[in-house]
């Protein structure tokens, strides 16, 4: 059963189509890579399903539910959520606070004005559970502007995590990371995916099982210089599913 | 929550009790210590202590800089004299009522619109909406009074009628009352940005994007903080008024709203008590810059300017400086 599909989606930038009549589809429970070189239309797509962008024409679909108006604050109440290419933290906030307000939003707990936030031990338990899960529990009192790249980055997909969604983006979860920080992230993600995505020049290219990707000669002609196998699928490419 | 931290917040308990318990103590003091004039000040910079302690809740946590808060302190006053004037109320229950309505109603209107933009345009809509209550106030005359204001006479505290002698009222009667309200504002302010509203605020203020992407609406957040800082801006304006005695435009133009800017920027924006700390050097300074020189204003531009130079985070940043440097191990 499909848990989010978009048809014909288009999104331009100027002369520029950067999505061009995108048909995608993420089943559910289901662990998706989205990959293709710079500029193949990864991370508008991402944009455009989380609510980030709109789109030019097209649509999509969630749990059989139209939500191409939807606001992003809307998409989220419905379960999607997403990590940032480029960290989007609450830098002045510890990293403890960082998860929490995912956890609060979630609960829909953050219009309370006049209960005092640390009194509510249930979410900053769970809060520092998530922290932990990501390697990032003894870093909960330390602000996330004051953290490294790697685990900025963590704390990025720990944000979204936290938040339970039912279809989880992460968009470019390892760029800019060592490739020692790398792990713990890939570990969270899941090594290998069950479907790989290919994108090119706003159009998908090719859509398949690891192994049918990697025997796709097209895909192979198309990214001349990247090694289509398994693993490097994960260092340049967008995943999805929860 | 881990060990650590719960020891951190118990840490954080005790030192803030070691320096507000001299201070409550002071406080309580000062009207048995100090002569009429320098209680007189220090009412002055409680009630100021308020109005900015509301406008940080825009700028420090949620990060919108109001240039137009002297239209909710204004409201506030004005509504007094009004109370006064039209419907010969003479409660400071009532007055704080009808100041919280009125200042909660035109934050509302104004919020709506101001709301929708930040950084520049947020500033500029507020200063401007600001003004179009300053010109009401200055150019309906029959109403207002005009330059000459609407007098706003000694209230009931409680029930209970003032003391004669007016001085001897505002030095001890109204001076515990204000003290009163400033506390309970205090204990309500330091509530509202320890919930988790306040953090989403300052979720909102550090990350607008990543706000909205954890499913906070940002603009009804946005119009909430809004609404609250008038609220507590009219408070602010609503004990001014029985002190100062005379409602006038002065309290809505956009120099004072400046001035309000300026407290929380030489208190220091980022910490909590930082506005008061500079509501309270502010109304000082201008005070003693007044009786020393006719040009006064000349006086204390300049030491604003070089204490902004020399304290870019205010006077609470230049302290938690220095308490950082104490504990440093050498």
């Amino acid at each position: 059963m499909s848990l989010l599909t978009t048809r014909a989606l288009a999104k331009s930038f100027g002369e520029n189509r950067a999505v061009n009549s995108v048909d995608f589809v993420v089943k559910q429970g289901e662990v998706l890579s989205l990959i293709g070189s710079n500029g193949a239309g990864k991370t508008t797509l991402v944009n455009l399903i989380s609510g980030l962008y709109r789109p030019d024409s097209g649509s999509i679909v969630f749990e059989e539910r139209d939500v191409s108006r939807q606001s992003s604050y809307e998409r989220i109440k419905s379960g999607i959520a997403r990590s940032f290419q480029l960290v989007n933290l609450f830098d002045q906030l510890s990293c403890l606070d960082n998860v929490a307000l995912s956890i609060f939003s979630r609960e829909g707990k953050t219009l309370k004005l006049a209960t005092l936030a640390s009194r509510d031990r249930a979410v900053w338990e769970e809060a520092q559970g998530v922290l932990r899960q990501f390697g990032l529990d003894g870093k909960a009192a330390i602000t996330a502007g004051a953290i490294s790249h790697g685990e900025r980055k963590l704390l990025d997909v720990a944000v979204a995590y936290a938040l339970r969604p039912k279809l989880l983006f992460l968009d470019e979860p390892t760029s800019g990371v060592s490739t020692r920080e790398k792990a713990p992230i890939m570990d969270i993600v899941f090594r290998y995916s069950e479907r790989i995505v290919v994108m090119h020049q706003g159009s998908i290219l090719a859509d398949g099982t690891p192994d049918e990707i990697r025997r796709n000669d097209e895909v192979t002609t198309t990214l001349i210089g990247t090694h289509v196998t398994g693993e490097p699928a994960f260092e340049n490419g967008n995943h999805a599913g929860r | 929550m881990s060990a650590d931290l719960t020891m951190q917040k118990h840490r954080s308990l005790l030192l803030t009790l070691v320096w507000a318990a001299p201070v409550a103590v002071a406080l309580l003091a000062a009207p048995h210590v100090v002569g009429p004039f320098h209680t007189l000040t220090l009412m002055y910079g409680l009630v100021f202590g308020i109005a900015v302690l509301g406008f940080n809740l825009l700028l420090g946590y949620t990060g919108l800089l109001s240039f137009g808060h002297s239209a909710y302190f204004g409201a506030g006053a004005y509504t007094v004299a009004f109370m006064v004037k039209y419907f010969k109320v003479a409660s400071m229950e009532l007055f704080l009522a009808g100041s919280v309505l009125i200042s909660v109603i035109i934050s509302l209107l104004f919020g709506v619109v101001c709301v929708r933009y930040t950084k520049i345009f947020f500033g500029i809509l507020t200063l401007a909406l600001s003004q179009v209550l300053w010109s009401l106030a200055f150019k309906f005359f029959w109403v207002t009074g005009g330059t000459d204001g609407l007098r706003v006479p000694t209230p009931s505290l409680l029930g209970t009628a003032p003391l004669a002698d007016k001085m001897e009222f505002l030095a001890f009667q109204y001076y515990y009352y204000v003290l009163a309200v400033f506390t309970v504002c205090v204990i309500v302010m330091w509530v509202i940005v320890h919930s988790p509203f306040g953090k989403a605020l300052q979720a909102i203020r550090d990350n607008e994007t990543r706000a909205e992407f954890i499913g906070i609406r940002i603009r009804r957040y946005r119009l909430i903080a809004f609404v609250v800082s008038g609220a507590f801006a009219g408070v602010a304006g609503a004990l001014w008024a029985p002190l100062n005695g005379l409602a006038t435009p002065d309290v809505l133009v956009w120099t004072f709203s400046g001035e309000i800017v300026f407290m929380a920027v030489l208190g220091g924006f980022n910490s909590f008590i930082g506005p008061i700390v500079g509501a309270m050097a502010f109304t000082y300074l201008k005070t003693y810059a007044v009786g020393f020189t006719v040009y006064w204003q000349l006086l204390l531009g300049t030491v604003l300017v070089v204490l902004v130079l020399a304290l870019p985070k205010g006077i609470m940043g230049m302290v938690e400086l220095l308490v950082a440097k104490v504990r440093r191990p050498r």
